[in-house]
């Protein structure tokens, strides 16, 4: 019997520190690092090369400091779709996460460089991404419930409901939300529809059509 | 090219008759009421009607000035001395009298007394030529086609110019003489304009020292304030790092040297003071994220005006809706300073107007050589630049920029703000 192949990792970020971090973190977490780089062109590369199972790329990279990581990533994805990538910043942007998801093939992380604190969360969330999955940061949905107004649909949904909500759009399994709210899977799973239907949402039980109903839905 | 001809000797009549009903009425009266008000300062009187009518030749000045533009596209800068705003001066008559003086002291006054004058003569015969041209034309047609005949039998010769009429020759004559005037404002309408224009730039046009003075008194205001206004900045943010991240991180540090000393007397101890130093430190970060932000927006730095925009309008609660033209990247320090005029724009209208939805415009007039925000929202209006010291406040910090912002807010709504910042596009990054 093979020992399931560890996933492997290309992670790009400018700061020696963080990147040094990341990487005993991943490691330490059974990821096989395949290139740890510091800058643009090093990440369109190893994207390109290695074709790694996930990356881990920094929005802000050199030699441009601008957004740099995050164009080197979508155009990646333009190239290998679903390409899975987990994107981090110090900051954290509808605008941003929109283009992320805006391919619809899932695979896509949007986080604050704040989650790695939570190692366990953390480590979660890029294998979630590595198996085609969502994880959006709950700042992101924030800003979107932040902007509800009297009328919204959403004032329906109990504050349990809103919590289920969030934690769908983050990109949370049945189980991670049973988890999280202490409730058995399958009456998790009949939650989702509950919220869905009360929202006049159709229901869905793949994660990805899921993060992009809820979101697509609070957009509105 | 005939047609052209006619049209713009046909406007410049019109334009002519406008003029010299200007001139002749309203800069002879003007003239002498100011004159006597002049007169009057001596015995007291004239140190309130002064300024009334000062201001009455300013408006009629001014009014010329639009017409050189419009019409002639003549820019006539005017160079009067800038006056304390209404809120500054001092009141009752102390204050009255100190605005009398300033504006006896101003020579744009005496300028623009000597052009009433000027204007109410020649300023009127350059206005009435383009104009009565034609107008003698005509009556030498008239006369030719007959008129002649009774005007003569009730007087005798009539002189059609240099034309004595006398007979149905004479008369024919006469025509021809008319149809000379017609060639002649054909040719000379829209110059006789212009020249009337150029008088008035001659007389009340502010000179190029005086143009430079007023620069470099506005310059020396905006400098002042940006200056003020980045040591303000400064102190927020000194206090906000002092306040915020820096006290956290002193917690944070100390925590962790309690844990060094727990570690091994009292695991479970040292256990919570971890998890409260992780805390302080996520609280750190998002204390300096928001000091970030007020200080450069993240988006800013990396996308630019446009996108900045974009991402703010998402955060915003009140929907907006974004419309950007922009050319890639503008200047560094424009971008940014348009960026917290918007984001203080859209923030008041959520705030005060009760709107339900707004839209913000950017774009680049390369025409221009300037960027163009228009922010609208359909809220309750009344927005005053004056009352508010916001808005006060943005239009000096672009006035560094020699930006100028625009409100027009009728009670009632829609609001509508114009920004307007002179910049070139930045190159290629």
């Amino acid at each position: 019997m093979t020992e399931p192949r560890r996933p492997r990792v290309v992670v790009a970020e400018d700061l020696f520190l963080l990147r040094d971090g990341l990487v005993r973190l991943l490691a330490a977490h059974d990821f096989e690092i395949a290139a740890a780089v510091e800058n643009g062109p090093e990440l369109s590369k190893a994207l390109a090369e290695l074709r790694p199972d996930v990356a881990v790329v920094d929005v802000r990279l050199p030699p441009s400091f601008t957004d740099e990581g995050l164009q080197c990533a979508l155009t990646a994805r333009r190239e290998r779709p679903g390409l899975p990538v987990l994107v981090l910043s110090q900051h954290v942007e509808r605008l941003y996460a929109h283009e992320l998801l805006a391919d619809g093939t899932g695979g896509v992380g949007y986080l604050l460089k704040d989650r790695v604190f939570d190692a366990g969360q953390f480590v979660d969330a890029v294998r979630r991404v590595a198996a085609g999955g969502t994880a959006m940061d709950p700042q992101v949905l924030q800003q979107l419930l932040a902007r509800r107004t009297h009328d919204s649909p959403l004032e329906r949904l109990t504050p349990r409901e809103l919590e289920g909500i969030e934690l769908m759009a983050q990109g949370r399994s049945n189980a991670a939300i049973a988890e999280r709210l202490v409730v058995t899977e399958r009456a998790v799973a009949k939650h989702p529809s509950n919220i869905f239907a009360k929202l006049g949402l159709p229901p869905s039980d793949d994660d990805n059509r899921r993060v992009l109903a809820v979101l697509a839905y609070l957009e509105r | 090219m005939i047609g052209h001809r006619v049209r713009d000797a046909g406007l410049a009549a019109a334009r002519g008759l406008l003029l010299s009903l200007l001139s002749l009425g309203i800069s002879l009266v003007l003239f002498v009421l100011l004159v006597v008000s002049l007169c009057l300062v001596p015995i007291g009187v004239g140190l309130f009607t002064t300024p009334v009518v000062t201001d009455a030749v300013r408006t009629h000045a001014g009014q010329r000035r639009f017409y050189a533009r419009q019409w002639a596209g003549m820019a006539i800068p005017a160079g009067y001395r800038p006056y304390p705003a209404a809120g500054a001066r001092r009141p009752g008559i102390a204050g009255q009298v100190e605005r009398c003086v300033h504006l006896l002291k101003d020579p744009a006054t005496w300028r623009d007394l000597l052009w009433l004058l000027t204007d109410a003569v020649a300023g009127f015969v350059l206005a009435l030529l383009p104009w009565a041209l034609p107008g003698y034309f005509l009556f030498g047609l008239v006369l030719a086609a007959g008129v002649w005949r009774p005007i003569v039998d009730a007087g005798g010769t009539y002189w059609f110019a240099f034309v004595p009429v006398q007979d149905w020759t004479t008369a024919f004559l006469a025509a021809l003489t008319g149809v000379g005037f017609a060639v002649l404002a054909l040719a000379v309408n829209p110059w006789l304009i212009r020249v009337h224009f150029l008088l008035a730039r001659v007389l009340i046009g502010a000179s190029e020292k005086e143009l430079l003075a007023q620069r470099v008194a506005r310059l020396t205001e905006t400098r002042h304030d940006a200056l003020d206004d980045s040591a303000a900045e400064l102190r927020r943010i000194e206090r906000d790092l002092h306040d915020g991240a820096q006290a956290r991180l002193v917690a944070m540090g100390m925590n962790l040297g309690a844990v060094e000393a727990l570690i091994e007397k009292d695991p479970a101890q040292a256990k919570k003071l971890l998890a409260q130093a992780r805390e302080s430190s996520a609280e750190a970060l998002a204390e300096l994220r928001d000091l970030v932000r007020g200080i450069h927006p993240p988006v800013l730095a990396e996308r630019g005006l446009g996108d900045a925009v974009r991402a703010l309008a998402l955060r915003m609660r009140l929907p907006v809706e974004v419309d950007v033209d922009l050319p890639g990247r503008l200047d560094e320090a424009v971008e940014s300073a348009a960026y917290f005029a918007i984001s203080e724009v859209l923030t008041n209208a959520a705030k005060h107007s009760a709107a339900g939805q707004a839209w913000l415009d950017v774009y680049y007039s390369h025409q221009d050589r300037t960027l163009r925000v228009a922010i609208t929202d359909n809220g309750r209006g009344g927005a005053d630049p004056e009352a508010g010291s916001g808005l006060r406040g943005l239009e000096r910090r672009l006035g560094s920029f020699d930006g100028v912002l625009a409100v027009s807010s009728p009670p009632g709504g829609p609001t509508l703000v114009t920004i307007e910042i002179p910049c070139s596009p930045a190159p290629a990054r």
